[in-house]
């Protein structure tokens, strides 16, 4: 086998694409700000700088291995190199590390703290730059951006977006939008990815968490929360809790601790979402109108397709997303009570997502021309109020969440990872609705990593084609092969981000691969471990059905098409 | 006339050589960016007039009956002495020509053959009638530059009349690809942008890939200060890097090319549109060149002004588009450049070449030249010397040679200090250097480089912190900002070299001055970045007196300091007017009428406004 030699280390070479990889594999964390596995090499930073046995330096991300290297990346010229140019940057950031949104969590900082810089020798003589607001996702700080230009890639080569670039030259240079528009002039749809690659506080996410402190600090207002499928996934991260382990009930205590006075699950109005979104599927099959018939629970895709391809807008699934029908259902059924009891209720969602924080602002999404949900926050800002109220996560006892709305199936769980969606409807038209049936859909091609996966089922005796995406860049590839004629769906689920929803642009950020795979198995063990797998034998929804939702579905199910 | 075989170009050539021949008279008005900017359009305007009373006279080349050929060519050269016309068949040529000078050369030259004597270049005495004796042109070698300024470089005819397209033809029609290749290789061709890679092997590598779709792109964004080497060839004979293109295309079949020209270069891109109209137009550029199966295109790209799309990388991202950044190599520009696909970038004057040693052969070229670096290479000779210009020397010709035998020496016959050598890239060379040859690999060992040929030459009243500075400023202004060594390193050392010549600096400056230079050349992402602190390190290892002398006497020994000049008053010259004080824009200075005044240092801005408006000489500057 190929190998090379890493600080007197000897290194199998295994296909790893650059010397940065073996470095790290080699067990060694050689700091980067700009390298990230899944965006295109980029070699700005020059933090991953190392020496050979020749005294040639290099950039180890942008070196292709070749047997025999030999590597060193603690001489003393690497150290002292690595250690000026960290000082270098920092000597133009602002120091306001106390009051920055990621005090803590900033890659900068903890730089700095590694490398030992006690001392920098430059002043920084920028002027302050004003913050773009504008934004309901996100929040970006000129003053804060260290150009790496990882935000950048990420909206343009993950996302196709490309809301940032680069403006001006040497010293001058900055991260921003064209003309130095705001942000909510381009055509950002708020994923917020750009935030969980962003190293330092240059982009944080438009926080909301005053608006929930005063809710609860009201007595007049019945403050509800829902919890999406991904959040309890996730929010063990920032508590010490091993990676990818399920902490709903712990989620749930923590929510009455900070004093919410009903705790319920979004996965239910997944649920809801599966037997609207399976009745239009099988609708659209039968008259052959609008399809594919692309899934709408995904915000940023929504806005997306419509920015980008207006053409394809008529196919987007009428259905609300579930954190929509949730809402909308809730505030409904607590409407007599309210009035009976003097109250307002103020629905708070708790979402992986920053683009959720724009979805709840669409006239579309309203009842009677009034928002249902009422704030979002995103798993970070909730980690942030349950450690500002001192609780104690990780020692919370699990409870359970309240009823009516807290049962749900494990359709609705997996609504937070790529192809949860499509698997959720396949187990719902599905004829025979068994145990062999969920395991013949979960192993027909739709989980996993890849961007684009293709599967192709019977409904009736129809074959019913079906595409999944993740990450919008990829849904535009697809829209283009459609448009092109040379791909033919029917049915074509849309996730923003990689992966799903367990990597939202509001979740606790490091998303390294251990991260990603734990969260995936994660998700899918709250599915196995549920007492119902199949969305439409949820019992609470044939209640609903029969009950409360006769003659109300369109209203409080489907988006209000005439608002737009 | 379309050439849609070989022997078209043959016919083509014998005819446009027959009208010129026809041209009893050629005046060539050096309509290059230096003499336009003198007039010399105005020269050419007037002379038109003149001519077009007398019976048989044509302005227009390709008339049936041309006596008088009147013609804007590209640039000469001597650019300290234009506007320059020159007159064929005598040879003259007249310098720093004016509007009122032409009817005297009409009468006098055109119509009756004599010289003007005080139009003609003198020097040490000596009066030259004849260009080609005139030291300046006499030193050199002009082989790729032999048409610039003798041409008239908006008419492919006068091209091909001095065997334009006629290596195009040998390659095309005698030779394979593979030996078009092997002759360049042969000829040893190094790149004349800078880096002086192999030019032969760059286009193996290109030749060598699987993908089949190539592009050939021209480097025509010559960004260094004080750099017109390519800006003349393009304005003066662009049909000679547009063949060196077609060949390579040839060579390494690619069927589209670019060429990227500053913006900056107006007269460039007018030059090339026209040239490459009129080779399209006879075929030469196209679908089935000459009639072969060749088929090439050709675009012109104007770069928006950035030095640092110079670099290839950023060259090629700039032309699909993008904002123009180097990026990390590998995939190299000979693998994925262009769209991604593999490209040839190559720089005009590297093309310029090509043509000849495909004429002329491998071996000729390298008869010219050092082993190592073979051919010639023009260099932007500016500056305090006496004649700057454009010139053109074989490869490892001395500085001594450049500076005192064409150049003419330094201006006032001040004593020589440095000579900064490519540009913001390069470095500084000292009198001990001044019998260096100037090639490649020993200007490498020396720790500066050629860069893409400027020259620079100061004399002892130039400050190096201050030339320092003046690169730093112009490295930092155009850093893309991608990597952080260069965008934030080049930024401190500027700060800090500005605080030097400001009197402000201190010895730990100096320090971190080194540190930061050695860092950024060690880590910097692109060429660009990594050489970015050479004119820094360079004059800080030569001329480290001179730093310290700002740092720790405050003073500037070449006294080009501003803020470090101190100006006195000698008492024996001054006469007591007191127009110095009364210009004193802050009242710095008093004294008593009739009776010698004195400056307060401590107010002083070091304006100057005084010593200006000293009658008597009395103000100096203390160094």
């Amino acid at each position: 086998m190929d190998y090379i030699t890493i600080d007197h280390m000897v290194v199998p070479i295994e296909g790893e694409k650059n010397v940065l990889s073996l470095i790290r594999k080699a067990g060694i964390d050689l700091p980067t700000f700009c390298y990230h596995s899944e965006l295109s090499i980029y070699g700005a930073c020059r933090m991953c700088v190392v020496e050979d046995d020749r005294g040639r330096m290099f950039a180890s991300c942008s070196e292709q291995p070749r047997p025999g290297m030999v590597i060193y990346t603690n001489t003393p010229k690497v150290r002292h190199h690595r250690k000026l140019i960290l000082e270098l940057l920092l000597g133009s950031h602002c120091t306001s590390c106390t009051t920055c949104h990621k005090n803590g969590d900033c890659t900068l900082q903890d730089l700095a703290n590694r490398l030992a810089i006690d001392h920098i020798r430059f002043k920084d003589h920028r002027v302050e730059r004003p913050l773009d607001l504008s934004s309901p996702s996100i929040v970006r700080d000129p003053n804060k951006c260290i150009l790496c230009g990882d935000c950048v890639r990420t909206c343009d080569e993950v996302q196709g977006v490309g809301a940032l670039d680069f403006a001006f030259r040497g010293a001058k240079t900055e991260v921003m939008p064209a003309f130095n528009r705001t942000i909510a002039e381009t055509d950002c749809v708020g994923c917020g990815q750009c935030r969980v690659v962003c190293p330092t506080g240059a982009i944080t996410i438009r926080t909301n968490r005053t608006e929930v402190w005063e809710a609860l600090d009201d007595p007049k207002k019945r403050v509800i929360a829902q919890i999406a499928p991904s959040v309890r996934l996730a929010i063990g991260d920032s508590f010490g809790i091993p990676k990818g382990e399920n902490c709903m009930g712990k989620l749930v205590a923590a929510l009455r601790r900070l004093g919410f006075d009903e705790v319920y699950d979004t996965n239910f109005g997944a649920d809801l979402t599966v037997m609207e979104e399976s009745k239009e599927l099988l609708e659209r099959l039968k008259s052959g109108e609008n399809l594919p018939l692309f899934t709408s629970c995904c915000p940023g895709w929504v806005k997306y397709c419509e920015q980008k391809y207006p053409e394809f807008t008529k196919n987007i699934s009428t259905c609300r997303s579930p954190q929509g029908m949730f809402s909308a259902v809730t505030k409904e059924f607590y409407k007599e009570r309210d009035k009976e009891e003097g109250k307002e209720t103020f629905i708070v969602s708790i979402m992986p997502c920053t683009a959720k924080k724009g979805e709840i602002l669409r006239p579309d999404n309203f009842t009677d021309g009034k928002q249902d949900t009422d704030i979002v926050i995103t798993t970070t800002e909730i980690v942030k109020m349950i450690k500002y109220a001192g609780i104690k996560f990780e020692t919370l006892a699990d409870e359970a969440t309240d009823m009516p709305f807290g049962l749900a199936s494990g359709g609705g769980a997996i609504f937070g990872i790529t192809g949860g969606v499509t698997e959720a409807v396949l187990r719902a038209i599905a004829p025979k609705q068994d145990y062999t049936t969920l395991q013949e859909i979960s192993l027909s091609g739709i989980r996993g990593d890849i961007p684009i996966k293709e599967t192709t089922v019977t409904v009736g005796d129809r074959e019913v084609h079906i595409a999944v995406i993740n990450g919008l860049g990829n849904a535009g590839r697809l829209l283009e092969s459609i448009k092109a004629g040379t791909a033919h769906y029917d049915f074509v689920e849309v996730m923003a981000c990689r992966r799903g929803c367990i990597l939202g642009g509001g979740q606790p950020v490091h998303p390294g691969p251990r991260t990603k795979r734990s969260r995936q198995e994660g998700i899918y063990r709250v599915d196995l471990s549920s007492n119902v797998r199949f969305s439409n034998k949820n019992p609470l929804l044939t209640e609903l059905y029969d009950n409360f939702l006769t003659g109300k579905e369109h209203k409080l199910l489907h988006r209000n098409l005439s608002e737009e | 006339m379309k050439i849609s075989n070989r022997e078209a170009l043959t016919t083509e050539r014998l005819n446009a050589q027959k009208e010129m021949e026809r041209q009893q008279v050629r005046i060539l008005i050096c309509a290059g960016t230096g003499c336009l900017a003198g007039g010399s359009d105005r020269i050419y305007a007037r002379l038109q007039e003149l001519c077009k009373d007398i019976a048989h006279i044509s302005v227009e080349f390709g008339k049936e009956i041309a006596h008088v050929g009147i013609k804007r060519s590209g640039c000469h050269g001597f650019c300290e002495m234009g506007p320059l016309v020159r007159i064929e068949p005598y040879n003259i040529l007249y310098i720093k020509v004016q509007e009122s000078d032409c009817e005297e050369i009409f009468h006098e030259t055109i119509l009756q053959g004599k010289p003007i004597e005080r139009l003609l270049y003198h020097m040490n005495g000596v009066t030259y009638t004849a260009q080609e004796e005139i030291p300046f042109y006499a030193q050199q070698t002009r082989i790729v530059l032999k048409n610039c300024g003798h041409i008239d470089a908006e008419n492919i005819d006068e091209a091909i009349a001095n065997g334009g397209y006629q290596a195009l033809e040998k390659a095309l029609f005698t030779m394979t690809p593979d030996e078009i290749i092997q002759t360049i290789s042969d000829s040893n061709l190094r790149g004349r942008g800078g880096g002086g890679f192999p030019t032969g092997y760059k286009w193996k590598q290109v030749a060598r890939q699987k993908e089949t779709i190539r592009y050939i792109v021209c480097n025509g964004d010559e960004g260094d200060p004080g750099a017109f080497m390519d800006r003349s060839i393009m304005e003066g004979d662009p049909h000679k890097m547009l063949e060196g293109m077609l060949i390579a295309a040839y060579a390494v079949g690619a069927q589209e090319g670019y060429i990227y020209v500053r913006a900056e270069y107006p007269l460039a891109v007018k030059r090339l549109q026209i040239a490459i109209a009129q080779a399209e137009q006879m075929q030469l550029i196209g679908d089935h060149i000459m009639g072969s199966d060749f088929s090439f295109h050709l675009h012109i790209n104007r770069g928006a002004g950035a030095f640092v799309c110079g670099e290839g990388s950023a060259l090629t991202a700039s032309i699909e588009g993008q904002r123009g950044m180097p990026r990390t190599k590998p995939p190299r520009t000979v693998e994925q450049g262009l769209w991604a696909k593999p490209t040839v970038l190559n720089n005009v004057e590297t093309y310029a070449n090509v043509p000849l040693i495909i004429m002329n052969g491998s071996d000729w070229f390298r008869s010219i030249g050092t082993e190592g670096s073979p051919g010639t290479k023009a260099f932007a000779l500016t500056g305090s010397v006496k004649n700057t210009g454009l010139i053109e020397v074989p490869m490892g010709t001395n500085l001594r040679k450049i500076v005192y035998d064409i150049g003419g020496g330094i201006k006032n016959d001040e004593q020589f200090k440095a000579i900064q050598i490519g540009g913001p890239s390069g470095g500084c060379l000292i009198s001990t250097d001044l019998d260096l040859p100037l090639d490649f690999d020993s200007l490498k060992k020396r720790g500066a480089m050629i860069g893409s040929g400027g020259l620079v030459v100061m004399d002892i009243h130039t400050c190096m912190v201050e030339v320092a500075r003046f690169f730093m400023n112009f490295t930092q202004n155009e850093s893309c900002g991608k990597c952080v060594p260069c965008r934030e390193g080049t930024m401190r050392m500027l700060e800090i070299l500005e605080r030097i010549v400001n009197g402000n600096g201190t010895l730990e400056d100096l320090d971190l001055l080194q540190e930061l230079g050695e860092t950024i050349s060690d880590t910097a992402l692109c060429g660009l970045g990594k050489s970015a602190a050479l004119p820094v390190l360079s004059t800080l290892k030569v001329f480290r007196n001179e730093y310290e002398a700002h740092v720790i006497e405050k003073r500037c020994p070449a006294g080009n300091c501003q803020a470090l000049r101190k100006y006195i008053i000698n008492p024996d010259k001054c006469k007591g007017c007191s127009k110095c004080a009364r210009n004193c824009p802050v009242n710095a200075i008093t004294g008593k009428i009739k009776q010698p005044f004195t400056i307060d240092i401590k107010k002083c801005i070091k304006c100057g406004a005084c010593q200006e408006n000293c009658p008597f000489d009395a103000i100096v500057v203390e160094s």
